[in-house]
């Protein structure tokens, strides 16, 4: 199968193309030995008759028709595995950049992974607590999810990611290690660098796994660099038992380099220019999170994407949270307003939330208090909206209520520092706290026990200083009526 | 015809050339490990195929096989409980055989050839049999009994017949003699092609709904048992949950439930669900009338497109013993992308956005397999399907939804907005239409009560009212607004949420028997009529605001638990009492 193969047809983009091929694999990975003895790699993307079109990940500047030797393989895209990989740096093809040397392969994995069986897979239920309210009461992260965190250029997206890394208490069951396999994509230097700073400081390093592929790296190699991460993630989660948090920065640049190789090869291009099989291509990434019954272990995904235009429609931010399990939206509002985390929560949804809350979980009044927060907030944007034509004087004391609460929940609730760690019953009983502001008869998605246990008005005004308050003695006198 | 050989490859679609011996839409093998395909189109120089496998490592020079048979799936007992990927194999039998990931090539046959059926014969030695005939019996499932039926081509006399026993899906149960003096020999098995509908004796006009216990679709837009519906909506605003529900508490007899193209957990959901769920009237797990198709977002897209079709073939095959089958498809965008993507490797002419210009046809075929039907044997039976939508950018102008919407005849239009104030079932009331009531009303009128339709009637009404209405709050609020349309808004606050909104978490609120449904919109309405009663008595509105009345009435479809309608009664009379002391 060593058969070497010398000229080219064609170089196009980041494909090239070579006639006269014999017995060559669909996606077979090739060696390109340049001239001046570079060593680059590809993948053969298309065989017609004797032609084959082949993707070099390391890009084609400086290649011509004549100047390198081209090797088959004779086998698809490998990465080679072990526990060794832990504290280590590679590129996004897998290499080390550490300067460590190579590791000892305990197992070589295809990178593309292959499809899970739903049967064998086991439905995720425990909750992993970020000490962040936003997160751990309205969308709870749940160990074997795939959540993602939506955000636009300059929001502190890597931030949160890092605070949800330093606080997640998901190392301490069942003897189960944990670790975290880190990809970046495309991102700028100083994100990549943020996060080995951020781990070192937390005194993780030794349990992470980086896969870097900064902006200035071959575009190609950007679409291996999430399929070696997750590879190694399958391998520790699944045969060796640890829970790994897999962070994945920024499937934006992923997708422009998806349509960037895509419209090389030719291709019809679909909504934006992005390829029709977008949606296969990231389910083909985003599925490879979860739990399987012969192990112990988990692969949990926080993918980070910047929506172009803090626009949620755009085909990148649409397609995943058409595959993930729910997403975390951030909201420039809030952000403008000086809010961290700035978690515009009416967008964002948890959906394995419901099976790893309540009795036995987190708390049995979880699940209420969510629906309650939830449909009372999405009010406080129709209060905000009527005061802005009428005025809030001329608000009913109702509404008034509803922007108190509003505004509260985004200052005290919402908002929370960057090492600032709430515990699950300290998030609840805020959330409580908040919903005693307003009118009983408001709450009408919680159950009455629950508002008999829970529902104080006069601690919850004591509690957020605001009994002096015109607007809420105002209320105080329309609810004794 | 020679041997024939792959020559080009790219993705799912490879090529041979030269070689004009195959017939369009027959399922071939390709490659060394003979990877299950469709021809999908024939010219002098290439025949190409969609493979439902990836085809990584395969090479030109590789055999293809042909079948000589269009791609079919296996009828017979032992669907019911099953899980099967889009191409009918077993996902359990896989994963026992190969562990937790599916691999190429994987070849398990589709029915266990190990369990012995017990089959009670109807026919006798001597009798005329043709298509369709019911032969004989077998309890697939406690809740199912599988009705061994002659398969297409077939008709003569019984000329060889077992005794009632114990038999294999393999063994030869009956010899039939037909005009030619050639004997067929049946086993309890047969084979057919996933694109061709299996035929009817007749359509018959739909009169009964498809009961789901969903007030929203119960009361509201219901669906006839035969018909079809359509839920389009962005991502999060309910599509999965609604299958769901149907697909646990609908009054069909069988469900098939495909899972196109979606997530790998959520069928993973389903499964333990179904099997942990008991039907009360049985007492069986739920699992005992369902059959699972699981084709996940990241298994060979081609796969997916088969797996409507082999949903929808084996949804009719029960239908013809004489079952109400209901099939559920999630999503059927996802379905309409992997005709995209293979037209796309095909380079045909995209017609909108980049879709393929047969995509109304195949949506239509789709559809137009639905229906309550006289069978071929002379019973009757039904399919009805129930098709998820997922517009890009939740915008429902796109081809997918569009053309849907034409060939069905209920839409249920998921409101993004309704699903960020986590009002679910998140249908958007003024969007949504269901073409079926006038069909239906006969037996609500019969079935449920003649009040039944009226109240409905009477509750869209004023929530027609409320939304004119709100356009002026949105401008001045509604403190200024008169008392008798404060009511209005009130009591469509309470319709919306006491009734409208249904929690599937809710052990009471995850299905509301009709019965409950009738007596929630007594309640509503009665307070309704009441409330402005007093108000022309010239009493203020706000005097009626104070009572406990619309607090409670929108909690009673918690409150009040199914089996114990009789408590509606003390609604009706708290009313009475509180808005008596306002007079
Ligand atoms: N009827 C319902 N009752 C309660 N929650 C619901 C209901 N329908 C949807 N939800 C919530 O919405 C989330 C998303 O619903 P899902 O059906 O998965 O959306 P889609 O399939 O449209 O993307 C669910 O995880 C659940 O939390
Ligand atoms: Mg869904």
């Amino acid at each position: 199968m060593n058969l070497q193969y010398i000229g080219l047809e064609e170089v196009n983009g980041p494909l090239i193309f070579l006639d006269n091929v014999e017995n060559v694999g669909y996606e077979e990975m090739v060696e390109i030995q340049m001239k001046d003895g570079e060593l680059r790699h590809g993948r053969v993307v298309q065989i017609d008759g004797r032609k084959a079109a082949i993707q070099v990940f390391e890009g084609t500047q400086s290649m011509s028709l004549s100047n390198m030797k081209i090797k088959f393989t004779g086998k698809p895209m490998e990465i080679g595995l072990s526990t060794e990989v832990l504290g280590r740096t590679f590129n996004g093809s897998g290499d080390p950049i550490d300067g460590l040397g190579p590791i000892f392969v305990d197992a070589y994995y295809d990178i593309n992974g292959t499809p899970l069986n739903p049967v064998a897979r086991v439905y995720p239920r425990n909750y992993i607590n970020t000490g962040i309210s936003s997160i751990d009461a309205l969308t709870t992260l749940i160990r074997g999810q795939k959540l993602p965190i939506f955000s636009g250029s300059g929001m502190p997206h890597n931030e949160l990611a890092v605070q949800i890394v330093k606080q997640s208490k998901i190392s301490e069951s069942e003897g189960s290690q944990f670790c975290v396999v880190f990809a970046a994509m495309g991102v700028k230097n100083d994100v990549a660098d943020y996060f080995k700073r951020s781990f070192e400081e937390a005194g993780v390093m030794d349990k992470v796994v980086m896969y870097i592929n900064v902006s200035n790296d071959p575009i190609i190699e950007r679409l291996l660099t999430p399929r070696c991460a997750l590879s190694a993630a399958e391998y520790l989660a699944f045969k060796h038992n640890m829970h790994v948090l897999v962070i994945l920065t920024d499937i934006t640049s992923y997708c422009e380099a998806l349509r960037e190789f895509s419209s090389s090869k030719g291709e019809i291009p679909g909504r934006k220019g992005y390829p029709g099989y977008l949606y296969s291509d990231l389910a083909s990434m985003y599925e490879r999170a979860g739990i399987v019954n012969n192990s112990k272990g988990s692969v949990t995904q926080i993918p980070i994407l910047s929506m172009p235009n803090d626009d949620i429609t755009h085909p990148v931010p649409d397609l995943t949270g058409y595959i993930t399990e729910g997403q975390i939206v951030l909201d420039r509002d809030l952000f403008q307003l000086g809010i961290y985390p700035p978690i515009g929560i009416l967008p964002s949804l948890s959906r394995l939330m419901k099976d790893g809350i309540g009795a036995g979980y987190t708390r049995a009044d979880h699940q209420d208090l969510t629906n309650q927060l939830y449909a009372s907030y999405a009010k406080v944007q129709d209060a905000r909206s009527l005061a802005s034509v009428i005025g809030e004087d001329e608000l009913s004391p109702t509404d008034k209520t509803y922007i108190e609460f509003g505004d509260l929940f985004e200052e005290r609730f919402l908002s929370q520092g960057i090492d600032t760690n709430r515990s699950i019953e300290e998030t609840l009983n805020l959330g409580w706290s908040l919903l005693s502001l307003l009118p009983k008869q408001e709450l009408d998605r919680t159950d009455d026990a629950l508002l008999d246990q829970f529902y104080d008005n006069k601690a919850a005004m004591v509690f957020f200083n605001i009994i002096d308050k015109p607007i809420i003695k105002e209320i105080g006198s329309i609810k004794e009526v | 015809m020679s041997q024939a050989a792959i020559y080009s490859i790219n993705g799912p679609v490879v090529k041979v050339k030269n070689i004009t011996g195959f017939s369009m839409l027959e399922m071939v093998f390709v490659g060394n490990n003979k990877l299950m395909g469709e021809v999908i189109s024939i010219s002098k120089e290439f025949t190409t195929i969609q493979v439902y496998e990836s085809t990584t490592g395969l090479k030109p020079g590789e055999p293809v096989y042909s079948s000589g048979s269009p791609v079919s799936v296996t009828l017979g007992p032992g669907i019911i409980k099953n899980i099967y990927d889009g191409i009918q194999r077993p996902l359990i039998s896989i994963s026992e055989k190969e562990g937790v990931f599916i691999s190429a090539g994987s070849d398990v046959e589709p029915l266990d050839k190990k369990i012995k059926w017990e089959v009670s014969f109807i026919v006798k030695l001597g009798d005329h049999v043709q298509f369709g005939d019911i032969f004989g019996t077998i309890q697939e499932t406690p809740l199912i009994e599988h009705r061994l039926m002659i398969p297409k081509g077939i008709a003569g006399i019984v000329v060889e017949i077992q005794k009632d026993g114990f038999y294999t899906i393999d063994q030869v149960l009956l010899r039939v003699k037909d005009t030619s003096d050639v004997i067929h020999e049946l086993t309890m098995t047969q084979r057919w092609p996933i694109k061709k509908p299996r035929p009817v004796s007749k359509r018959l006009p739909m009169s009964i709904p498809l009961v789901s216990g969903q007030r929203i679709i119960d009361t509201v837009f219901p669906i006839a048992k035969g018909g079809t519906a359509a839920v389009p909506g962005g991502f999060g605003t309910g599509k999965t949950m609604m299958q769901h529900q149907f697909a646990k508490w609908c009054d069909a007899d069988i469900i098939v439930y495909v899972g196109c193209g979606e997530r790998g957990n959520e069928m993973t959901q389903v499964l333990e669900e179904m099997t942990e769920l008991i039907d009360p009237k049985s007492n069986r797990p739920l699992m005992d009338r369902t059959v699972l198709i699981a084709n996940t977002s990241n298994m060979p897209v081609a796969a997916r497109e088969a797996s409507i079709y082999t949903g929808i073939t084996m949804a009719e095959y029960y239908r013809d013993m004489g079952y109400h089958v209901a099939l559920m498809a999630d999503s059927t965008s996802r379905w309409a992308e992997a005709l995209r993507e293979i037209s796309g490797r095909l380079e045909e002419m995209p017609a909108e956005e980049g879709f393929p210009a047969y995509l109304p046809s195949r949506i239509s075929q789709f559809y137009e397999r639905a229906g309550y039907m006289e069978t071929i044997n002379h019973r009757v039976g039904s399919v009805t399907i129930i098709g998820a939508v997922s517009p890009q950018g939740a915008d429902f102008s796109e081809p997918v939804t569009q053309n849907t919407k034409r060939f069905v005849r209920c839409f249920w239009a998921l409101d993004k907005q309704l699903a960020y104030a986590r009002h679910y079932a998140a249908i958007n009331w003024n969007l949504s239409y269901s073409e079926y009531i006038g069909d239906l009303s006969k037996w609500y009128n019969k079935n449920v009560d003649i009040r039944f339709l009226k109240n409905r009637q009477e509750m869209m009404a004023i929530l027609a009212e409320e939304t004119k209405l709100m356009e002026i709050v949105k401008l001045i609020g509604s403190d200024v607004l008169p008392d008798d349309q404060k009511l209005i808004i009130e009591i469509s606050k309470v319709i919306r949420v006491g009734f409208l909104q249904q929690n599937a978490f809710h052990k009471e609120d995850t299905y509301v028997p009709l019965q409950k449904q009738l007596r929630m919109m007594d309640v509503i309405l009665y307070l309704n009529k009441k409330s402005s009663e007093i108000l022309r008595d010239g009493k203020t509105f706000s005097l009626v605001a104070k009572t406990s009345l619309f607090e409670k009435v929108t909690k009673m479809k918690y409150d009040v638990p199914n089996d114990q309608l009789e408590k509606f009664d003390d609604y009706f009379k708290l009313i009475d009492t509180e808005l008596g002391q306002i007079r």
